[in-house]
């Protein structure tokens, strides 16, 4: 039996978890503890100002709403805050719980404070950030989780995101968004399995399902502002994380095992074509109205779809 | 290996990981080695820095790296006034720096009256970032280095034992070398030493090796606070 509590994948994670009887949560504990030559409680600490980064953040953008410099983003958090705040009353006009509906504004509200310059936690990235701190801001008000369950949800989600970072990317520009957005809906699917009590496989299970769901997302943002089509994103994203996270709940499993979800991400990245890779070249950044904005804001270098048709 | 707070990382102000927080990590390095507060910085955005800095904030980013902000230091926003107040004079222009620097690069040329001094960074994704270039020295220093560690930076005459005799300085105060990098520019025959180490010098220290015969100029840098 050897000491290391390294991983590079999957099936390693998953070893590493029998090896040590250990969660996930803790297996990547140990690793950054022997990484860093940290100690478990230095670590600890820090993951837990890094939480507070993020309910801050979605506080400030509830508390005081901003409508970013583009003019595209600041209107979804009153909206959803409101129906949130007024559950009871219009709840039973709405298909989605009150805890879909928080995770949405979790998300959105997070990507809101983000586009207008406010402080957020990039996990994975500045464009994914909504979808954990989302997850979590809707389970919480369901579940009750402690500050330390929240903390153990972020080493779970983290040990996924180090998979996809070893075999793939984590980057939209180097491989579409299915790398940032998707990334992040399977690593809040395995956190939202692992702390609801299911082992290392089947938390693999739901970060299989929630990623197979998103590959081949375009990153193809208006103006290349991490704005549209990324916040919404995020909010529907934080929903496909519960839904894949509840699928391996109840002992569904995904047919292709998560390395090879992951492997599978890397090569549909490839094949992405550049103009979908954070260039703003394509998709909805060269819709007439992408343009519009982004000619509006001075951010001109956008080529011209319809004169190729 | 990805450490733990790579992926649930960086804490830092919006909107965009390498076009913001990257850009301020660049600037705060710039800062930190010219060691002065500058009166005119000029910030030569090449490849996609130049194409959507307006949008990501970059210029504000790397100006308030330039005022030793931090990518997390919500001042960032307000990077444009602060400097103003300070009397410091930016420009920012967009540029080509050639096919060999990474998309999201940036020359920054920062003056005062005594001394003038130019920098070239990549942010190379997730925040982290590379300085490529200082002073027409070709180096390749990366921000994580620049956290972790204290960097002494050293110019000298391309002298036989010049390295020697700074490495044998530092081992008399009990430094310890963790890395270390030269750069040889033939034009001016001087060599530029980036070393990476355990231990800060002190200001006595640092005036004590610029008395070594041969070393132009020597600068101490603090750890890059993340």
């Amino acid at each position: 039996m050897s000491d290391s509590f390294f991983f590079h994948n999957g099936e390693e994670l998953l070893a590493k978890c029998a090896e040590h009887k250990m969660g996930i949560w803790e297996v990547m504990l140990n690793y950054e503890v022997q990484l860093s030559g940290k100690s478990r409680e230095e670590v600890m600490e820090n993951l837990r100002v890094r939480l507070c980064v993020m309910f801050d953040s979605i506080e400030s953008a509830i508390k005081n709403p901003e409508i970013s410099a583009s003019g595209m983003a600041g209107k979804s958090t009153p909206l959803l805050a409101k129906a949130v705040r007024d559950f009871k009353k219009i709840g039973g006009e709405l298909l989605m719980d009150e805890v879909a509906v928080r995770a949405m504004l979790g998300a959105i509200a997070t990507g809101e404070n983000n586009a207008r310059m406010g402080v957020i936690l990039a996990f994975p990235t500045a464009g994914a950030a909504g979808v954990i701190p989302g997850v979590m801001y809707g389970a919480k008000s369901k579940f009750g989780f402690t500050e330390d369950q929240l903390i153990k949800m972020m080493l779970t989600a983290s040990a996924v995101g180090i998979i996809i970072a070893n075999t793939a990317t984590l980057s939209g520009a180097a491989s579409g968004c299915q790398a940032e957005i998707g990334s992040a809906t399977a690593m809040a699917a395995a956190a939202l399995t692992e702390i609801r009590g299911k082992n290392p496989e089947i938390s693999l299970h739901a970060a299989a399902i929630a990623l197979k769901n998103l590959i081949g997302l375009a990153c193809d943002p208006i103006g290349g502002l991490v704005e549209v089509p990324c916040i919404k994103r995020n909010a529907v994203a934080a929903v496909y994380s519960m839904a894949a996270s509840d699928m391996a709940y109840l002992g569904i499993e995904s047919v292709v095992p998560f390395d090879e979800v992951v492997r599978a991400m890397r090569e549909v990245g490839e094949l992405i074509s550049p103009k979908l890779r954070e260039t703003a070249l394509g998709g909805l950044a060269t819709t007439p109205t992408g343009q519009s904005i982004a000619k509006k804001m001075g951010l001109m270098h956008i080529s011209c779809n319809s004169c190729n048709n | 290996m990805f450490s733990l707070f790579d992926i649930a990382g960086p804490i830092m102000v919006g909107p965009s990981s390498s076009h913001t927080a990257g850009a301020a990590k660049i600037g705060q390095f710039a800062r930190a080695i010219f060691d002065a507060t500058p009166t005119k910085v000029h910030f030569l955005l090449h490849g996609s820095f130049g194409e959507v800095y307006k949008g990501h904030a970059t210029d504000r980013a790397l100006l308030g790296g330039i005022m030793k902000m931090p990518p997390n230091d919500p001042r960032i926003k307000e990077a444009f006034f602060i400097a103003a107040e300070k009397g410091i004079m930016a420009c920012f222009e967009p540029g080509n720096l050639g096919t060999s620097y990474h998309p999201n690069s940036v020359k920054i040329t920062l003056e005062n009256d005594e001394r003038k001094m130019e920098i070239i960074g990549s942010s190379i994704g997730g925040g982290n970032i590379v300085i490529n270039r200082i002073d027409g020295f070709d180096v390749n220093l990366t921000g994580n280095s620049a956290e972790q560690y204290f960097t002494l930076v050293t110019e000298n005459e391309n002298t036989p034992g010049i390295l020697a005799k700074i490495t044998g300085f530092l081992d008399r105060k009990g430094v310890r070398i963790v890395n270390m990098q030269s750069s040889y520019l033939a034009f001016e025959n001087k060599v530029l030493s980036v070393l990476s180490v355990d231990k800060e010098l002190t200001l006595p220290e640092v005036l004590e090796l610029e008395k070594e015969e041969g070393v132009l100029f020597a600068r101490s840098l603090k750890k890059l606070p993340q």
